[in-house]
């Protein structure tokens, strides 16, 4: 009996995946919750005989593990802390691949009217002219980012919301696990709205805004402040994401019919 | 939850490797925090140094460490800027193997500890007299209380196996490379997935159930043999 | 071949704790024939001035002298308590482990361990847990133990004293054996009847110090103090 146990376990220790090559991706969850990845990343695989691997966290946080040399590369939505965080020497360059967009979510019934809003200000502030309730993420990443800005741009300022704005901290699943569980306004990607398994009593009520596009990023580390990354798998890889192949793999990835992802890499 | 049984029934290739994941690094991180514990909780019952009092009281005070902590604590030293960064642990099995070690070693060494004094509250006399070195009497309790200490092992391996604060900040939760049960349950969790995480959750408490029992029966087979 | 321990002398020892003198200033000569017995009221010391010749209680003055280096003399000495000790293991195991504590083989200590529990009647029970024997087959069973390493000397603190007469008769029939084969033994009894059936030199304690001292037959028949004569007779002495 103890041998036996003693065999097995060894097996289970010693079951070491084969080794490719791998390389460290941040990414933002909204990225990651659209499924793209798992279309991608085979193909990847089979092209570059490349692993690799996800960490999907905010922006923010993507940003600081690319600062602190944890990864290789990041991919993520934050034009202004791209921007930063290339000037400051912590990356090489920045380079666009695809977009995406943001809608509103909220309550089927619509009780602030949003509707029929014509730009997302519009709609926004009748939201909190209702005062209806509003998940927010309040974890620092490009989508919470990007919401903090459209409030600013309708004229308000989020700080000094009452408590139907409710700032959870947490990725866009678990916000919306939050706003379906309320029944309140939520500002979500597209993707991570079409990919959402608990869609309780929310609908889509706004889209289609030129504010709302969402423009993706590809960093790499720069290797003359963290020697360890691995460069040329990164140019290999940005290669790659900015290849026709790719382009066809971005722009003919859908939901229920529905086109997420523009490929605009130049 | 029907949908969640029926995924747990058919048991695909993902769902087995991330079981297998988590019990390989439970279980390894449960054989280090043991071989650290055990002799340490030993040394603690048979031993009268100046700052045991202390030390117990640190174990004891350590197995209330919150395990996001742990986490934040063992990220800071395995970053690439941190003190041991050079080493390229963050995001592997490997540093949540080190943070589940941290979590469980007070556990299991306050646990062993408290039968280990009872019972050389009992041998006192009996190995004083015999005149054995330090060495043998720590092995002597280790050895007669090993069925109290395979209970100390268990609570280790329940923390552990059930964790999740920790091992997602040190490992990142990346897909076919650190994803374990409880990180992917969080994940699907915020996918508003709820059937595949409540299979994944099914998983976990069979997994939990499954060694207990396991455990138990090599605990009971022995005492068959021996009267 | 054997190690001559005796004469053992103490010279005022003593041994106190937290100020308070527990036992001592004892000062005692013995030439370890036959069967010695401490005998004394509760409290008297006896205990203590046992664990104080093994080496387990601490002499805080004076000295206590054997015929060889004192490490030396501790390595042939047991030492057995009034209430049993045994490991949460098999009779068997129990009697091998002094023996594979001395790097003994496997196999001869079994052997061993068959032979004595054999002489103490525990033969039946070899492959029983020894936590589940009674007191007085744990209490033989802790003497094999004290005699498997054939020690020169073994200390007995009133081993028969939460026992019923006939596990006491077994275990005075033990002990007489051993010391026939040239074993010395000392043990401690508030017993007077044991002390009568089996000591050849008498120690009486009281207070803390040794009140008189001889041999078992003149002690018994006409005892030099008072006390000594009034603990015979059965009388209370503090």
């Amino acid at each position: 009996m103890k041998q036996f146990l003693i065999i097995s376990s060894l097996a289970l220790f010693a079951a070491v995946s084969a080794q490719a090559e791998t390389l460290r991706m941040a990414v933002t969850t909204s990225f990651h919750n659209s499924g793209l990845a798992k279309v991608l990343l085979p193909e990847i695989q089979k092209d570059l005989a490349l692993d690799v691997q996800l960490l999907v966290v905010g922006t923010g946080q993507a940003l600081k593990l690319g600062r602190a040399g944890d990864v290789d590369a990041i991919l993520v939505h934050s034009r202004a802390a791209e921007e930063a965080f290339v000037a400051e020497g912590y990356g090489t360059h920045r380079r666009e691949i695809m977009y995406n967009d943001f809608v509103l979510i909220g309550p089927a019934d619509d009780p602030a009217g949003i509707k029929d809003a014509t730009q997302v200000t519009d709609a926004l502030s009748a939201i909190a002219m209702a005062e209806a309730s509003f998940v927010s993420r309040g974890d620092d990443s490009g989508t919470h980012k990007k919401e903090l800005s459209l409030w600013q741009n309708a004229g308000l300022d989020a700080d000094g919301f009452g408590r139907w704005y409710r700032a959870v901290g947490a990725g866009m699943g678990a916000a919306l696990n939050t706003a379906s569980g309320l029944d309140a306004y939520i500002m979500s990607d597209r993707a991570s709205w079409l990919n959402f398994g608990n869609k309780g009593g929310l609908a889509l009520l706004f889209s289609g805004d030129p504010v709302l596009f969402n423009q993706y990023a590809f960093l790499p580390v720069d290797p003359a402040r963290h020697p360890h990354v691995k460069a040329e798998l990164v140019t290999k890889l940005e290669d790659w994401l900015t290849s026709p192949r790719a382009a066809e793999l971005i722009n003919g990835y859908t939901i229920d019919g529905e086109t997420l992802f523009v490929f605009n890499a130049k | 939850m029907r949908h969640a049984f029926w995924l747990v029934v058919t048991f695909d290739a993902e769902l087995a490797e991330i079981a297998l994941r988590s019990l390989r690094v439970t279980l390894t991180a449960l054989v280090i925090a043991c071989i650290i514990a055990l002799p340490l909780s030993a040394l603690l019952a048979v031993r009268r140094f100046r700052w045991r009092r202390s030390v117990i009281a640190i174990l004891n005070a350590l197995m209330g460490l919150p395990p996001v902590v742990v986490g934040l604590i063992v990220y800071i030293f395995l970053s690439r800027s941190g003190p041991l960064g050079a080493l390229g642990l963050l995001f592997t099995p490997t540093a949540m193997i080190v943070a589940q070690v941290i979590i469980i070693v007070p556990l299991i060494a306050s646990i062993a500890h408290q039968s280990l004094r009872d019972l050389w509250a009992e041998y006192h006399d009996l190995l004083i007299s015999l005149n054995v070195s330090q060495f043998q009497k720590m092995r002597t309790l280790l050895w007669d209380a090993r069925r109290a200490l395979l209970t100390a092992a268990l609570a280790g391996f329940g923390r552990g196996i059930g964790e999740v604060g920790a091992i997602m900040i040190v490992g990142g939760n990346i897909d076919n490379a650190t994803r374990v049960l409880t990180t992917a349950i969080a994940l699907e969790t915020g996918k508003g997935e709820f059937a595949l995480a409540l299979a994944l959750g099914f998983i976990l408490i069979a997994l939990a159930l499954g060694v207990n029992l396991l455990i138990h029966w090599v605990g009971q087979t022995e005492r068959d043999s021996r009267w | 071949m054997v190690t001559e321990l005796f004469p053992l002398i103490l010279a005022g020892a003593e041994t106190s704790r937290r100020g308070k003198r527990l036992v001592g200033p004892v000062d005692l000569s013995l030439d370890g024939q036959g069967l010695c017995v401490v005998i004394g009221p509760n409290g008297a010391g006896k205990t203590t001035l046992l664990r104080l010749m093994h080496g387990t209680a601490r002499l805080t003055a004076g000295r206590i002298n054997w015929a060889c280096d004192t490490a030396e003399a501790r390595h042939h000495q047991a030492f057995v308590f009034q209430r049993p000790i045994v490991l949460r293991r098999t009779v068997e195991e129990n009697l091998t482990y002094p023996l594979r504590l001395r790097r003994v083989a496997k196999a001869v200590a079994r052997r061993s361990a068959q032979e004595w529990a054999e002489r103490v009647g525990l033969s039946d029970l070899l492959c029983h847990r020894a936590g589940v024997l009674s007191g007085g087959e744990q209490q033989k069973l802790a003497i094999a133990r004290a005699l498997i390493t054939e020690p020169a000397l073994v200390f007995l603190d009133e081993p028969t004293a939460s026992l019923d007469g006939r596990a006491t008769r077994e275990i005075e029939g033990i002990l007489s054996h051993a010391k026939a084969n040239g074993t010395r033994l000392i043990l401690s009894t508030h017993d007077m009847g044991q002390a009568r059936r089996v000591a050849d030199k008498v120690v009486f304690m009281l207070g803390g110090k040794v009140h008189e001292t001889g041999p078992a037959t003149a002690f018994f028949e006409d005892a030099a103090t008072p006390e000594a004569r009034a603990f015979i007779n059965g009388d209370i002495v503090e």
